[in-house]
């Protein structure tokens, strides 16, 4: 039988209607030692306040929705297991993101940021489907496979003190899915993103702290993407400015 | 969406003393400031240097002083301190890729480690 377990969970609440400021709740929640934080918070829903509002979609660390700051650390609440912690937890929105309700945070910051990069493939030319598939070795995947894995959780945000300082920075998730289609031998589409990703509001923003790569629940390593983006960008300025005769 | 978000300020003075790994960043960072300081005693050197022989040995002993040996001592070991994080972050920023695999990234950081001992020995043998 599993061990039972009495926690008190501590919920950072926001109501945009009624409330001036945010407040914390506690909820004293009977927990089983193999739940995760999310479970907790599906008892408190179903069971002592169906008015606490948070995201959750998936419960296997695959959709990326249950991020939230457990005991001041971003972390997927479907990956923070219960037995892992003390008998008092706190639960907070997402740190860097507005609070929209209780622990749902705006996010269409990021959002906007993501899709400024162009996050698809920009095929080098266009070729009809006749012509048959874009053909990849596997070497040239695993140049860009880890960067696959993102799953959009935005815990590379919440940790980023340089997001948080400054909100107009791109940001780890953002960038590091430029990088994986820049790394990707079909796609033709380094110029435009570069645009977007070697501004001032880009890169040059990060001094790598290295949090981002810390909390990913996924291994992106988002810090080692952003330094590799800094590298090449520095490589095409000197290309630029040296060589103005070659071709970027 | 609601109309009022909660913003939550991030202190522009203490942000970096809510988490370790920030405390970690930010003595990182502080190191720069010691090589940033020596940076100006080796001008002040080149100065003395060529002011004539008089000066530069009275800045060799003002080397010499307690103070001027606390004061290597302290920036010896920000640079090193320095170095080691520096190092440890490598193979993040410099993957070597060989066909399907990438080189360990302990490898990368250990070649590091070598290159700097075989540069701290020759800068040894030119010194003596």
């Amino acid at each position: 039988m599993s061990e039972e377990r009495q926690i008190q969970l501590e919920v950072l609440r926001y109501n945009p209607e009624t409330d001036l400021e945010p407040r914390f709740q506690t909820y004293s929640v009977p927990c089983v030692n193999e739940w995760v934080v999310l479970d907790a918070l599906n008892y408190v829903k179903e069971n002592l306040d169906p008015t606490l509002s948070y995201r959750w979609s998936c419960h296997m660390a695959v959709c990326g929705s249950c991020g939230y700051m457990i005991n001041g650390e971003p972390k997927l609440g479907c990956k923070a297991f219960i037995h892992e912690y003390g008998d008092h937890i706190r639960v907070e929105p997402l740190a860097h993101f507005p609070i929209e309700r209780d622990l749902v945070t705006v996010v269409e910051d990021f959002i906007t940021k993501f899709a400024s990069v162009k996050p698809y493939l920009i095929p080098k030319e266009d070729k009809p489907i006749s012509a048959g598939e874009f053909k990849q070795t596997p070497a040239q995947l695993m140049k860009f496979k880890q960067y696959t894995l993102c799953i959009n959780c935005m815990l590379c945000y919440a940790a980023c003190p340089q997001y948080g300082l400054v909100p107009e920075f791109l940001g780890p998730a953002a960038i590091s899915m430029a990088h994986r289609y820049n790394q990707d031998s079909r796609d033709g589409g380094r110029d435009q993103r570069q645009e977007v990703i070697a501004a001032h509001e880009g890169v040059w923003e990060c001094s790598f702290v290295g949090a981002c790569s810390e909390v990913c629940p996924k291994h992106v390593d988002p810090a080692g993407a952003l330094q590799q983006v800094k590298v090449a960008s520095t490589i095409d300025w000197y290309k630029e400015h040296l060589m103005p005769w070659s071709k970027k | 969406m609601s109309s009022k978000p909660y913003i939550r300020e991030v202190s522009k003075t203490s942000w970096f003393l809510s988490q370790p790994r920030y405390k970690r960043y930010m003595a990182r960072e502080v190191t720069c400031i010691f090589i940033f300081a020596y940076t100006f005693l080796l001008i002040f050197a080149l100065g003395s240097l060529a002011n004539g022989p008089d000066a530069f040995q009275e800045f060799l002993s003002a080397l010499r002083s307690p103070w001027g040996v606390l004061f290597n001592l302290a920036v010896l070991v920000a640079a090193v301190y320095h170095s080691i994080s520096w190092f440890s972050v490598t193979p993040q920023a410099m993957p070597i890729q060989r066909g399907e695999e990438f080189v360990p990234g302990n490898l990368i950081v250990n070649a590091h480690y070598g290159a700097w001992a075989v540069v701290s020995l020759v800068v040894l043998i030119l010194g003596v």
